[in-house]
């Protein structure tokens, strides 16, 4: 019982420690992160807006499981729709 | 009078402040309401608005506004006597600070999570956002200065801290790898890395370390200075998660413990308030208290900076409206008992008076070094600590707050020189290095400039206390404009408005005479800058505001 207790108490104490830790700074991280998102896309895209790309093969097997996140990025960038002509998601 | 009765009093009125007048305030005035959908649910995206847990979000909210400021204000102001500075602090953060904390939170709130720079273009127009702009510009300007003064102040007075504090960013750094690849548990490395922070707090003293006398035509001040400028530019250049945010949590935690600390010595040492109630002759140059009071303790009882943090972050994770009062007014309340916290250790933590009058010699004088050497001598007498090594400690907790205080003031001055540049079209201004080194030429002009050698950062101390109420008196303009426009009581925060904005014209004029008195034209100018600010915002809010009473009327009047 008593363990039961201590073990409460220390999820709850990690709970905290990890939520003051973080709290703080989700913004600034979560931009960072999606600031490389948004180069990767790029990378990806590339051969589509003129610029060679020697590993196209490969990254055109990614293009679709970038959908979500294209549409998620022209919405950002305050475009209604998609700007790549042969790339519709929306 | 014994401190512990000053710290009761003080905490009490406090408290009594928190229990009636901010639910006054927050129900009757704000009126906050529990089923309003704050803009963290409303535009909830996982990176900027996040619904928060409101302690966490009061944890976060207080450590970024208590700093170092709340110490260095009251522990110069005690220099007319401990009670006019206990008075402005408990008032000022009962009747002032509280209802602009609470208020800039919920003013964010309820208008999309806006900052306040931008809700003051919106509520009262662009040409209040530019007085906005350059106004924080130069409280971070200002900031950055006065802090690297400061810090390098202190590492000279007491070298047994030099380590310590440079340690701590080192265990920073460990904490930061150690959490992003996420080699242990949060808790563990939490433990690890106070135990780090005071164990080197604890060898300190047997290795203090000091700049020789000059290095390269430098005195040891001046050489402070340029190291901290130099390791704030790369501080505020890396990734948060690498230094910054392991630092404020270390930090954080530090806070409490030091805040509990001192509170706990104070009772068991029960100390005597050897400092004069009102001191009747201060020292020769000493200002006059009305108004220069007003604007030395900014931080810790009104401050123009808690209302960037509360529109710019804490407004955004605002979980529900009521919370307001907690994050929001009880943060001004942790930031008020700090500056309790300071003037006690700086009027009763000297056996004598004549010790005292020794170290506030001169106007200027004490300040945190008083608080440091006061703060020691009770942690002595209360709770055992070696004299040295309560020095230390606290020489540590003031220089990380100062610390971390440039490391984010650098870096926001950054993204202003930034944002500049990409509004003038300078392309070369709108890349972080070379706008990083306009920040820290800015900053390093001012705190040379301003005395020669590096030591003018005290004299811009009241400048800073102005400029910094003068954003606050924005910030509340804002939260008026806003109350009129709903109809509501508007003395709240129009008397504080009109006291502030009257004693920060004052202050500016008197030390715009003493500036022209000693022929410092470089102080001189930036004082006349800040004053010109002070009449446009004076004007603005006459303007918006009959204005908008005028409007009110009229509206009333068809009905």
């Amino acid at each position: 019982m008593k363990l039961d207790t201590i073990k409460a108490w220390f999820r709850q104490a990690s709970f905290y420690a990890e939520e003051a830790y973080n709290a703080p700074y989700r913004s600034a991280i979560a931009r960072a992160q999606r600031e490389q998102n948004d180069l990767f896309m790029l990378l990806i895209f590339s051969e589509m807006m003129g610029v060679p790309n020697p590993a196209s093969y490969y990254t055109l097997e990614l293009q679709p499981l970038l959908m979500e996140r294209f549409h998620d990025w022209h919405t950002r960038m305050g475009m209604e729709h998609s700007p790549l002509d042969n790339f519709k998601c929306c | 009078m014994n401190a512990i009765y000053l710290m009761v009093m003080g905490l009490a009125a406090m408290a009594l402040g928190y229990f009636v007048y901010s639910k006054f305030i927050c129900e009757k005035i704000f009126k906050v309401d529990p089923n309003f959908r704050t803009p963290a649910h409303e535009m909830q995206d996982g990176i900027d608005y996040v619904p928060t847990n409101k302690y966490i979000l009061w944890g976060h909210h207080f450590t970024s506004v208590a700093g170092a400021a709340p110490i260095i204000g009251p522990a110069i102001a005690v220099i007319w006597g401990w009670v006019p500075a206990f008075l402005w602090v408990v008032f000022g953060t009962i009747f002032f600070a509280g209802v602009h904390d609470a208020g800039a939170i919920w003013a964010s709130s309820r208008n999309k999570a806006k900052s306040i720079g931008a809700l003051t273009g919106d509520i009262v127009g662009n040409r209040a956002r530019s007085i906005f702009m350059i106004v924080i510009f130069l409280v971070l300007l200002m900031v950055n200065a006065v802090f690297a003064v400061v810090i390098a102040g202190q590492l000279i007075n007491f070298p047994s801290a030099t380590v310590p504090v440079w340690g701590a960013i080192v265990v920073a750094l460990i904490i930061g790898q150690l959490i992003y690849r996420k080699l242990i548990g949060l808790l563990m490395v939490t433990i690890i890395g106070v135990v780090a922070l005071y164990a080197m707090i604890y060898a300190g003293p047997m290795f203090p370390l000091s700049l020789p006398e000059t290095v390269m035509g430098l005195s040891d001040r001046q050489g402070w200075i340029v190291l901290l400028f130099v390791y704030a530019a790369i501080a505020s250049l890396l990734p948060v998660w690498a230094l910054l945010q392991p630092r404020d949590y270390i930090n954080g935690i530090q806070l409490f413990i030091g805040l509990g600390l001192l509170y706990a010595a104070v009772i068991f040492a029960s100390p005597d308030i050897v400092a004069p109630a009102f001191n009747h002759d201060v020292p020769e140059g000493t200002p006059s208290l009305i108004p220069l009071l007003f604007v030395t303790i900014a931080c810790g009882a009104i401050s123009g900076f808690h209302g960037l943090v509360a529109s710019g972050t804490t407004s955004k994770q605002l979980d529900k409206e009521p919370d307001v009062r907690f994050v929001g007014y009880f943060g001004a309340i942790g930031e008020g008992s700090l500056a309790l916290a300071a003037i006690i250790a700086a009027t009763a933590g000297f056996a004598t008076l004549a010790d005292w009058q020794a170290i506030y010699h001169s106007f200027g004088q004490g300040g945190v070094s008083a608080f440091i050497r006061g703060g020691a001598n009770i942690l002595e007498n209360g709770i055992g600590l070696d004299a040295v090594l309560s020095q230390t400690l606290l020489t540590v907790m003031v220089v990380l707050f100062a610390g971390t205080t440039m490391d984010t003031g650098l870096r926001l001055q950054r993204y202003i020189f930034q944002e500049w540049g990409s509004i003038y079209n300078i392309s070369w201004m709108q890349k972080a290095a070379p706008a990083t080194l306009l920040a820290v030429g800015s900053c390093l002009l001012l705190a040379f400039g301003a005395g020669g050698d590096g030591s003018g950062g005290m004299m811009i101390w009241p400048l800073f206390g102005t400029t910094n109420q003068l954003l606050a008196g924005l910030t509340l303009l804002v939260i008026t404009v806003m109350l009129v426009k709903l109809g509501r009581p508007m003395w709240y925060t129009l008397a504080p408005l009109i006291f502030l904005l009257t004693m920060t014209t004052l202050g500016l004029l008197i030390q715009l005479k003493s500036f022209y008195d000693k022929q410092d034209w470089f102080l001189f100018t930036l004082d006349l800058v800040i004053l010109i600010a002070a009449i446009l915002v004076i004007l603005e809010s006459v303007g918006t505001l009959t204005r908008q009473i005028k409007a009110n009327k009229l509206a009333n009047d068809k009905v």
